[in-house]
């Protein structure tokens, strides 16, 4: 079990794996354009990301929740929940802050759908877990902070 | 939040033989049982019965949160696929585990481990499975194996979920059986000097450093459990696992010692709804 | 070969509750073979689609911080039942995969 939490620790402690691929010329050019670029997710820290993906100073908005465990049973796997009440939600950006790579996921909602996202992601920390709504062309954050231990008896 | 030391954890133990082991000791399997659960329900009143199936799960609205988001769309769901698969490729023979198997091997795994009174012995499921190939002219899988018995558990197990878990002790070759799986439990070992219960029992429902543990009652309804989303466990390599936590040489799996400790230990269960194959952390 | 993604699409109200499990391991390129001790390539989902009725609905670039074996739950206001629900992915090897399901 040890192991296995270190290599999730090594794991979260990832590179420009893409940039290599890219690179490498294994990742099409076109394969890279949906919402945030591939750049914002090979951002070592969470000013580049958002840098990135071009947003800056998003303002603090109650109107997003975050649903994620106070103690994450497992860092490979913790359950999160974004849910944004702001009218006109077109993306929701998901931030590890500790996480080597900080951006995990970017979504760009249309057509109807609403502003929510359930995903599970590898915590390799105990961290912030940040949500960047964007809106009308704005930007909205909120975070929760996300204990993550290690042991497990998986009784 | 409640944090115990190992200090104090091995403070708490000095009671243990009195609180249940020497009470209990000649008790019959059912009387055992109810003792068990009047232990944790003065010592817990607010959880329900029902609930320790959850094992740890139980004492933490925020584990058990995490745990309901996982089991929504559990990520091991294609290892029970391929467990289906096992199940339903026929033998050589033509003939299937479901021929062989009472009921269709449907809605038994909680009768199981049971007392085999022609072979004088307890027979697991996994036993009963391995009758089953080796009577078809199939070779015997390795006990514990993960790719084997492992899925394919995974997935019949599922076919008696709500069963009620229902392991019967009767006639004097059981009880010695029982009886034998009872002293492994409350027996102390390893160099750490513990025994099963001085965790799941004197100390459930209790954090040993960031570990809250979980009560024996309700621990063998939901084998094998997937750790961490994917990593198959089946019940007896969790008792090895528990064997080396308290640094104990482990008997074998699939030993008289630990089927025994099966026995008995799934009979604190009894009554309880089986449901195969679970999260955990 | 990618294995089958699973989809689970309902309606609740008038939106669609549509929940997705991709199977991929999803190695971030940093994790060391326990065996070997060799650095595990990097092999993860990077975008996945989505669309309802052929229409696009969800667009999501992923990392390898997303959990080995994907999963996705997201809500589409004005969906109806019997619509058709396709999710796509590919990953920075370039395998894609991509499964339907009908709205129930």
């Amino acid at each position: 079990m040890n192991a296995f939490r270190r290599n999730v620790l090594k794991g979260a402690a990832g590179a420009g794996t893409v940039a290599v691929a890219v690179a490498a010329g294994l990742l099409k050019p076109t394969q890279a354009l949906a919402g945030a670029p591939r750049s914002a997710f090979e951002a070592k820290n969470v000013g580049d990301a958002m840098k990135s993906m071009g947003v800056s100073a998003p303002a603090d908005s109650k109107d997003i929740t975050i649903k994620a465990p106070d103690i994450a049973e497992n860092g490979a796997v913790v359950p999160v929940e974004i849910t944004s009440g702001i009218a006109g939600t077109t993306a929701i950006a998901l931030i590890a802050e500790k996480n080597a790579t900080p951006l995990v996921a970017d979504f760009d909602l249309s057509g109807g759908t609403q502003g929510f996202v359930s995903t599970r992601i590898k915590m390799g920390q105990t961290a912030l877990i940040r949500a960047v709504v964007t809106a009308g062309g704005k930007s909205y954050t909120a975070a929760k902070e996300v204990k993550v231990t290690i042991g497990g008896c998986g009784g | 939040m409640k944090q115990q030391t190992i200090a104090k954890l091995l403070a708490g133990l000095t009671g243990l033989g009195i609180a249940l082991g020497v009470a209990t000791a000649h008790a019959t399997p059912e009387q055992d049982r109810q003792e068990f659960i009047k232990y944790y329900t003065a010592k817990y009143p607010n959880i329900k019965l029902d609930d320790y199936v959850y094992g740890a799960l139980a004492f933490d609205a925020d584990s058990k949160a995490q745990y309901d988001a996982i089991m929504e769309f559990p990520p091991y769901e294609s290892q029970i696929e391929k467990g289906r698969k096992m199940w339903e490729t026929p033998f050589k023979n033509g003939k299937t585990y479901a021929d062989c198997l009472p009921n269709g091997g449907k809605q038994i795994a909680g009768n199981y481990p049971m007392f085999d009174e022609a072979k004088g012995k307890v027979v697991t499921l996994e036993n009963a499975i391995n009758d089953c190939r080796t009577a078809n002219g199939e070779e015997a899988f390795k006990p514990g194996d993960k790719n084997t018995f492992g899925f394919l558990t995974a997935y019949m197990r599922t076919l008696s979920d709500g069963m009620l878990m229902n392991i019967k002790v009767e006639g004097p070759k059981a009880m010695a059986a029982y009886e034998d799986g009872k002293k492994t439990f409350f027996a102390r070992k390893g160099q750490l000097n513990f025994a099963c219960a001085s965790c799941h029992v004197q100390n459930a429902g209790v954090r040993l450093r960031s570990e809250l543990i979980s009560p024996a009652v309700g621990h063998a309804v939901h084998w094998p459990v997937f750790r961490g989303g994917d990593n198959l466990v089946t019940l007896q390599n969790r008792y090895t696992g528990c064997f080396k936590q308290v640094r104990a040489v482990p008997p074998a799996v699939n030993s008289v010692t630990m089927n025994n400790l099966e026995y008995f230990h799934s009979s604190l269960s009894n009554g309880l709804p089986m449901k195969a194959s679970v999260f955990r952390k | 070969m990618a294995e089958p993604m699973r989809i689970r699409a309902t309606m609740a109200g008038d939106v669609a509750d549509v929940k997705v499990l991709m199977n991929h391991p999803m190695e971030t390129g940093q994790r060391k073979d326990a065996k070997t001790g060799q650095l595990v390539p990097a092999h993860y989902i990077t975008e996945v689609t989505a669309t309802v009725g052929g229409n696009t609905v969800m667009k999501a670039g992923l990392s390898g911080g997303i959990s080995k074996n994907p999963y996705l739950g997201f809500k589409v206001k004005g969906a109806k039942a019997g619509d058709k629900v396709t999710v796509s992915w590919v990953d920075n090897k370039g395998d894609k995969n991509s499964a339907d399901a009908t709205i129930g």
